[in-house]
């Protein structure tokens, strides 16, 4: 009833183009953004915007990275969190050696380094294709990952071997480091999702996003029409890899606040960040969003919810339970709907758009 | 569209013996011990409609990949457009204006109607990452004029209703249009279409002949054809080469061809 | 997979082993004068110095090769259970590493409650058993039909449960593998090779006789009976294969019970060579390098590329790794993979596959 275009006419090609072309939609994302930007500090604790919010963002922005190279060009890739783990050691070393420059800037900028890496190990995705692919992915995620631990200038030759976040701040208040609030990490990580976001939807709306879909629906043909192959997927490893570096970097300086950075950036991160792609969706940004809150919140969930529901759960059996469940809940979900949640977020829109009456 | 008759049955048309655009000259391919090509020569002029026929397996699809540097003959040459390539790239032939179908539909099943067909421009566009990342401005500008030409492009193809739908779930005859459709956005000079015809009902098939005449008419496109439909060749081409076993039997006008004794015989057999 | 695919070509380049054999001499010319303009630098210590060790300690070298020979036997037959069931059901296992690990918990577990070894054995196979028919009918079949990643992601959800499941029933903690209580070798016998002494690990020799057994076995089932082409059936062609009448369901359950009995002894042998526990999840990884190697579908494949893949970290940890910190062996396996990728994509023993249009 509320959810119809009907008497919504386009005039110009711009205005059929646009990506959310219903004015409904456009008011949803206006109210999302509200929620986002004004509800949630507003509602939240520290507790709630620290441990929920903030992971949601950083996985959001990863799975987006990662729904790039495998989604839109269907590169699969085992090595995310590898991609993640450059950012964070590049955004290490750039605060050690340009303290003077903002934080977000030397956050973004080490995307840039963790674009290179990507691009690197994207270079046999020319030869190689589908699962052979992930494996090469695998070569990236175990060498990056004992490079972290075995080459002591990533972290400053420090006896722990971890990463330190500095202080730094921004107009005077503190951004990274201690003394930093959840609230204030949380708007500085919205921030960025928000905008990398913008820019990754401007790319897989025009030419460059078309060109990464037609390598991945019919290589061959794509190549006949003239889309250089190797350039269009070293491309998509680049700005995958950059959304996962900036996604590491967010992780380390915004989320975890240091630690021991190596650990962290393992190839179950990497795995997690694959469900979130497939469960969210397949070339669909929204379905990373979706992944990512499903997939980081499901943990949580289950080890506060349970108990709340009146399941008695020690510590080590709640774990086992959340990985069977985690586990039969993959299955299930790619039984019910294969292409993700997503997709039922579209047949739900369909059925709205006909309710009340679907005759 | 065009409502006059068409006038290209039988004799061709002096117009079309236009300078040779493209030569193949004693091309032979081999994959491993197999012989798929073994040289074959034939030229295609400016203007025409060539048609390459034989029975299954005679090397007609192979052909066509040599020719747009999918596969690379171990022997002979193919000049386009006066230039020889020894190693052509699939990407390379695209910029030089070759664009072509498939015979098993090659649509990228992913993408709508108009995305797909958005996707034959990509040689056009100029816009690089950073507009493209802003998607505004000149990026927007060239987005819509490209998106004008491929509205032009529907509206000839007649596919108004399924521009926004994924190709993957359109029935096999329109598939086949929106096909014909992306490889027109190229605006290519050379336009090889791969058995545009098969599968499809006689109606479709009528609706897809009209397109390809109008294509060579009002286009100027010059058109190379596999087809296995007889009634459709000797309709459509000015010139017909056959094909048999991967070398070449016969190469002429249609009338000439259907006289020609050494094409019966592959068609029919021969009595031994 | 016959996604992979090169395009005839003319030129003597693009010929594999001609570019690998042209490679090879350039690293070989590039090592020679190398080694003449810094006699006592790096390149002396990666392109030399390890090769004049192997050559002073030849022992040493016999030794590493062994090693890596059985830890090579280990990856091809976890390698092994993967090409099963891709052959069979074109589902890229990923569950084959904790299946090894779940079937050796398993083992270990019923004989920690009482039951004697040789019929925890047997309980162990009908648990395995029991497993491949709960992942047809709630996995495979209600997926059937679907893109191969989204079956590649439900394995994974296979993984977490048994992960999860594993653990809530045996325990996270790693047990010791009932080694002699199934008659099986332990101790080492020291032989005298080429001026020193080479140390073979019993169980080590019993792990390469039981698995070259297996094997063998495996090639004569799938070779002369009913069951075995029917496998073969299957792996060419799912529709071909079910319109001659063969029940796809129920190949599938025998392959993966295959794979679980596969995986049992090699979880067995892995077990008796280090502790049975959850670590091995991410050894198993080292699968998939053997499988580039030997490609997906290729039985022999899989253990060649297993014995390349074993020897060549060995060998690479053993004279190289040193050089940059050691601990190479993590990343080694996929490297050796990759660089023999771009050379021959279809693997060892696969076609050149020629892309059609």
């Amino acid at each position: 009833m509320f959810y119809r275009e009907a008497g919504q006419y386009k005039s110009t090609y711009a205005a059929d183009m646009a990506v959310f072309p219903l004015r409904q939609d456009r008011i949803g994302i206006a109210v999302i953004l509200a929620i986002a930007f004004i509800g949630i500090p507003m509602i939240g604790n520290d507790f709630f915007i620290a441990t929920v919010m903030i992971p949601f963002l950083v996985f959001s922005l990863a799975a987006i990275g990662l729904n790039i190279l495998t989604g839109y060009t269907g590169l699969i890739s085992l090595g995310t969190a590898a991609f993640m783990g450059v950012g964070a050691y590049a955004c290490y070393k750039l605060t050690t050696f340009f303290p003077g420059v903002n934080i977000i800037v030397l956050i973004l900028i080490s995307g840039l380094f963790s674009a290179a890496i990507g691009v690197l190990f994207g270079l046999p995705s020319l030869r190689i294709k589908g699962f052979y692919l992930a494996v090469a992915t695998l070569a990236a995620q175990f060498f990056l990952q004992w490079a972290f631990v075995r080459v002591p200038w990533l972290f400053n030759y420090n006896a722990s071997g971890a990463i330190e976040v500095p202080l730094r701040s921004l107009f005077g208040i503190p951004i990274t480091g201690a003394s930093a609030s959840a609230e204030t990490r949380y708007f500085v990580c919205l921030g960025l999702v928000v905008v990398l976001t913008w820019f990754a939807s401007n790319l897989v709306h025009g030419r460059l996003g078309r060109s990464w879909m037609a390598v991945r629906d019919m290589d061959i043909a794509a190549e006949l029409m003239g889309i250089k192959l190797l350039n269009a997927k070293l491309l998509a490893f680049a700005v995958s890899s950059f959304y996962a570096g900036v996604a590491g970097a967010m992780m380390i300086f915004l989320w975890y606040g240091g630690g021991e950075a190596a650990d962290v950036f393992n190839i179950r991160l990497s795995f997690n960040i694959l469900f979130m792609v497939i469960i969210g969706g397949l070339g669909s940004l929204i379905g990373s969003f979706f992944g990512a809150a499903f997939i980081a919140s499901l943990p949580t969930i289950l080890k506060f919810g349970l108990p709340a529901l009146g399941v008695p759960l020690s510590g080590a059996a709640a774990e086992h339970v959340t990985f069977m469940l985690v586990g039969a809940l993959i299955i299930i979900f790619l039984i019910v709907e294969p292409h993700g949640l997503a997709r039922l977020w579209q047949i739900t829109k369909q059925k709205l758009r006909t309710w009340p009456f679907p005759y | 569209m065009n409502a006059e008759p068409m006038n290209l049955t039988g004799t061709p048309i002096p117009a079309k013996k236009g300078e040779i655009l493209l030569s193949v000259e004693n091309v032979s391919l081999r994959f491993g011990g197999v012989k798929a090509i073994s040289g074959v020569s034939f030229d295609i002029r400016k203007g025409e409609v060539r048609a390459i026929i034989g029975p299954n397996g005679a090397g007609k699809t192979s052909m066509l990949n040599c020719i747009n540097g999918f596969y690379h003959p171990q022997e002979g040459q193919i000049t386009y457009k006066g230039v020889r390539r020894a190693r052509m790239k699939p990407h390379q032939a695209a910029a030089a204006g070759i664009a072509r179908t498939f015979q098993n539909v090659a649509l990228f099943k992913g993408m709508s109607t108009l995305d797909n067909i958005m996707t034959g421009r990509t040689l056009k566009m100029r816009r690089g990452f950073f507009w493209q990342a802003l998607r505004q401005g000149p990026a927007m500008a060239e987005e819509i004029e490209h998106r004008k030409v491929v509205e032009d492009i529907i509206d000839f193809l007649q596919i108004e209703h399924i521009r926004k739908l994924p190709v993957g779930k359109l029935p096999y005859g329109l598939q086949k249009r929106v096909e014909l459709g992306r490889a027109l956005a190229m605006e290519p000079e050379l336009l090889l279409l791969d058995e545009p015809m098969a599968g499809m009902n006689l109606e479709e098939k009528e609706d897809m002949c009209r397109f390809i005449l109008d294509v060579n008419n009002q286009f100027g496109t010059t058109i190379a054809l596999i087809e296995h439909d007889m009634g459709v060749v000797m309709d459509l081409s000015d010139r017909v080469v056959v094909l048999e076993y991967g070398r070449k039997i016969a190469d002429g006008t249609p009338d000439e061809v259907k006289q020609d004794q050494k094409v019966i015989d592959a068609y029919l057999g021969v009595a031994h | 997979m016959s996604e992979v695919a090169t395009r005839p070509a003319p030129n003597l380049l693009s010929n594999g082993w001609i570019k690998t054999g042209l490679i090879l001499i350039g690293v070989v010319l590039a090592a020679i004068v190398g080694a003449q303009l810094d006699s006592s630098g790096t390149l002396h210590k990666v392109l030399i110095d390890p090769f004049q060790q192997m050559v002073s300690a030849p022992d040493l070298l016999v030794q590493t090769v062994w090693e890596g020979l059985v830890s090579g036997v280990l990856y091809a037959l976890i390698a092994l259970g993967f090409v099963l069931i891709f052959k069979a059901s074109g589902v890229f296992n990923f569950a084959q590493g904790i299946m090894v690990v779940f079937a050796a918990l398993t083992l270990v577990g019923l004989h920690e409650k009482g039951v004697p070894a040789f019929l925890a054995v047997i309980l162990t196979l009908g648990v395995m058993f029991l497993l491949a028919l709960t992942i047809e009918r709630v996995v495979l079949r209600p997926l059937v039909n679907q893109p191969d990643i989204i079956l590649f992601m439900a394995t994974f959800g296979i993984t977490y449960f048994l992960i999860g499941f594993g653990e809530a029933v045996f325990g996270g903690n790693p047990k010791q593998m009932i080694t002699s209580e199934l008659y099986l070798p332990k101790g080492a016998i020291d032989a005298k090779i080429l001026g020193g002494f080479v140390s073979f690990q019993k169980i080590d020799i019993a792990a390469a006789i039981i698995a070259s057994i297996m094997i063998a076995a495996l090639a004569v089932f799938f070779q002369y009976t009913r069951i075995g082409r029917a496998l073969r059936a299957v792996a060419d062609s799912h529709k071909a294969a079910l319109s001659v009448g063969i029940s796809l369901n129920q190949i599938w359950v025998i392959v993966w019970f295959t794979a679980g009995i596969v995986a049992l002894i090699t979880g067995i042998m892995w077990g008796a060579r280090s502790d049975v526990s959850f670590a091995l999840e991410i050894v198993a990884l080292k699968a998939l390098p053997v499988l580039i190697l030997g490609g997906f579908t290729s039985i022999p494949g899989a253990i060649v590329g297993g014995l390349i893949i074993g020897i060549g970290e060995k060998l690479g940890e053993f004279y190289w790794g040193p050089l940059i910190g050691g601990g190479i062996e993590s990343w080694l396996a996929y490297f050796i993979a990759l660089g023999f990728l771009l050379f021959r994509p279809q693997g060892l023993f696969g076609d050149k596959i020629i892309e059609r249009i």
